[in-house]
């Protein structure tokens, strides 16, 4: 790049003015104006957008709640009451952002589930694929330190149990979790790091969302049909057509949204988090968030401790490998006739394993637990790496705009009739 | 496209499904079903009846009170049931609060003010738990969201003493309640017909004032859920309105595309 202004197609003066000097301007007619995108997006693809949208909103709320909430093991849950009753909207300040913690997973869910379903995780986005799962990571930490906050019971006793996983871990399990505490005990020093660490995470996600957001105006977006994009008539500019496509879906998450804030607050929460945090007072059946089931049912699924925060863990990494353990080359379930079954009942071995976290860990739970874990990494360790060998994909479609302008339509000379790149 | 929507909509009912059932783990037991009391505040549209907030208010404050608190209620709040500033201030007026420390650098008391909370019957929870044969009566500010049921099942418990099923042992000083986990519950049977006059005449059946005080406690725990629901109308509306016209812009950003 020449050192000197940024040749500026901007007219308008000012905006010339500073886009000559600090070309924002059309860094975002490039990434967001005309970024070129493939035409054949279904509504799964409004999901990143989405959840972008419930990171700024849980960030904002979060701000103004955090004005007023006092991180004291004595005060904490009397200054979470106060916000509901004497702060100015402060009781939609903070069903928003608790009921926000719920529509980002299921946001999130959805988004992987769209790069599983499509492949949107082989190459060439490996890396934006492991990006998006420590964003998920991330977000799992600060939804379990948010949940404590309000220092209800099931937040003392979440906080008390996910802490003491940690001493699992043989010598130095121990050392972990009294530096994890603070102390001896689940207590004010616990709470206060919490909430620090809470306030800080959010803003490591904007940046790890940043990186993912970067890694994908490299290697552009993924589609339904799991091919690459040959040439102009396959893609379009991302403005207007994906914007006024998003907006759709944007609109529709925000009823979903208002629907739990507005009719059924507390619906998705544990009636034990309005019973003040008591250290004497275990509940009869300590459960997570059930965004966290899934996980906890792995957890518990292991008679032994360490194998299950090892397996409870094994379930996040194993994601991490995910580009390398499918050795297809088809990236869309569409064309791949068996791994489509087998990933559907994947999703709903998800469902099932959600169920059985919410349940006591005895008897059958137990048994469908270990069953629906096996399955989890089942999927994964064994299904895609054997069956991207034996599996015999459907015909791809030669472009994108193919079956959609039956023949190739008006194709641009020169682009039409490429080779599959894959078959 | 249309493929594309109906993939959506069958991905958000999942996830809905998902959401829906957030299934507070229960002991594998005996399931306990609830009487489901039709109540004026339940469903989307309801609000709060405001003459049985104040029966039930009655009720708190000559049964309830003397064992359990409302610690996050203040007199102030009660002009939002329906009482006039006035009656307020007299409520509060009746109760001896403390406050200090004075110039003298004294503790004392004093007749409460609108901007006081409501008295605590004990100063901390050893006064409570020795007053009340080692049990602790739970503060009921937040009770109704603190429990699963809510309203039905205070008005289960509170009209749910029966006498112990032959062989069932119960603990000394303790209580038979069909709707208790456990069944056996320190808190004696405290409501009898006529146990409070109504102002309004009401007679006082031992249902009437269960009703009355569930509705007050509901009241208590989610004093916003009329401001709630009536913004959430609106709010909706107002999505639904935006969906249609966004729509109808994305059909026709689109109409010149073959997709």
């Amino acid at each position: 790049m020449a050192i000197g202004l940024h040749d500026s197609t901007f007219k308008n003066p000012v905006i010339r003015w500073v886009d000559q000097r600090l070309p924002v301007f059309t860094m975002i007619q490039k990434e967001y104006g005309s970024f070129p995108t493939p035409r054949n997006f279904n509504y799964f693809w409004n999901f990143g957008a989405l959840a972008m949208v419930n990171l700024m909103i849980m960030i904002a709320t979060g701000i103004f709640l955090s004005m007023h909430y006092t991180a004291h093991t004595g005060m904490a849950f009397d200054s979470v009451e106060r916000i509901m009753r004497d702060v100015n909207y402060g009781w939609l300040l903070r069903y928003v952002h608790m009921n926000g913690a719920s529509m980002f997973f299921i946001v999130i869910y959805i988004h992987i589930w769209r790069a599983l379903y499509y492949g949107s995780y082989k190459a060439p986005r490996e890396l934006l694929w492991i990006l998006g799962v420590t964003i998920f990571l991330l977000m799992m930490a600060t939804a379990f330190l948010g949940y404590v906050l309000p220092w209800g019971q099931m937040s003392f006793w979440g906080a008390t149990v996910i802490t003491n996983l940690f001493s699992a871990f043989p010598i130095v399990g121990e050392h972990i979790v009294t530096w994890l505490w603070g102390g001896f005990s689940v207590d004010n020093p616990t709470l206060s790091r919490f909430f620090s660490l809470h306030y800080l995470l959010p803003f490591v996600i904007a940046g790890v969302v940043f990186l993912h957001v970067a890694a994908l105006h490299i290697t552009g977006s993924n589609n339904p049909l799991g091919i690459d994009p040959k040439g102009p008539q396959d893609t379009l500019p991302f403005h207007p057509y994906y914007t006024a496509k998003d907006s759709v879906g944007l609109v529709v998450y925000f009823i979903v949204f208002a629907f739990l804030v507005f009719f059924m607050p507390n619906y998705l929460g544990h009636p034990d988090n309005y019973i003040p945090a008591n250290p004497l007072v275990t509940p009869a059946h300590i459960v997570p968030e059930w965004y966290f089931l899934p996980f906890y049912a792995v957890l518990r699924a292991v008679p032994d401790k360490l194998g299950g925060v090892l397996l409870m863990f094994g379930s996040i990494a194993v994601l991490f490998i995910l580009p390398w353990l499918d050795t297809s080359s088809v990236r869309s379930m569409r064309f791949r006739p068996v791994a489509k079954w087998l990933l559907l009942l994947w999703g709903v071995n998800f469902f099932v394993l959600m169920w059985a976290g919410g349940m006591p860990a005895e008897g059958i739970y137990v048994t469908i637990s270990r069953i629906a874990t096996a399955y989890y990494f089942c999927y994964f360790l064994v299904v895609l790496p054997v069956l991207g060998r034996l599996e015999r994909p459907l015909r791809l479609p030669e472009s994108i705009s193919m079956p959609v302008l039956r023949g190739g339509g008006p194709i641009l000379a020169g682009a039409a009739a490429k080779p599959m790149e894959k078959a | 496209m249309m493929r594309g929507f109906r993939n959506l909509l069958g991905a958000l009912a999942l996830g809905a499904a998902a959401a829906l059932n957030p299934a507070p783990a229960r002991a594998a037991g005996e399931a306990i079903v609830l009487p489901d009391v039709r109540f004026s505040f339940e469903g989307l549209f309801g609000t709060f009846d405001r003459g049985s907030l104040q029966r039930g208010l009655q009720v708190y404050k000559e049964v309830c009170s003397s064992c359990h608190a409302m610690q996050q209620l203040a007199y102030r709040n009660l002009v939002e049931i329906g009482l006039s500033e006035e009656q307020a201030r007299r409520i509060a007026a009746d109760f001896q609060v403390p406050d200090g420390p004075n110039d003298q650098g004294e503790m004392f008391e004093r007749a409460g003010r609108l901007a006081d909370r409501f008295r605590r019957p004990f100063p901390n929870e050893q006064a409570a738990r020795a007053a009340n044969n080692g049990a602790y009566p739970p503060d009921l500010s937040v009770i109704v969201k603190a429990r699963a049921g809510g309203a039905d099942y205070l008005y289960a418990l509170l009209t749910g003493y029966q006498d112990p099923p032959a062989g069932f042992s119960l603990g000394e000083g303790m209580y038979y309640n069909a709707y208790y986990n456990g069944h056996q519950i320190a808190m004696p049977s405290v409501l009898n017909e006529d146990q409070v006059e109504f102002a309004d005449k009401t007679k006082a059946t031992v249902d009437q004032m269960a009703r009355d005080v569930a509705t007050f406690m509901a009241w208590a725990a989610e004093p916003e859920l009329e401001q709630r629901r009536q913004m959430g109308v609106r709010i909706i509306l107002f999505l639904t309105i935006l969906a249609g016209l966004t729509y109808a812009v994305k059909r026709k950003v689109w109409a010149d595309v073959k997709h």
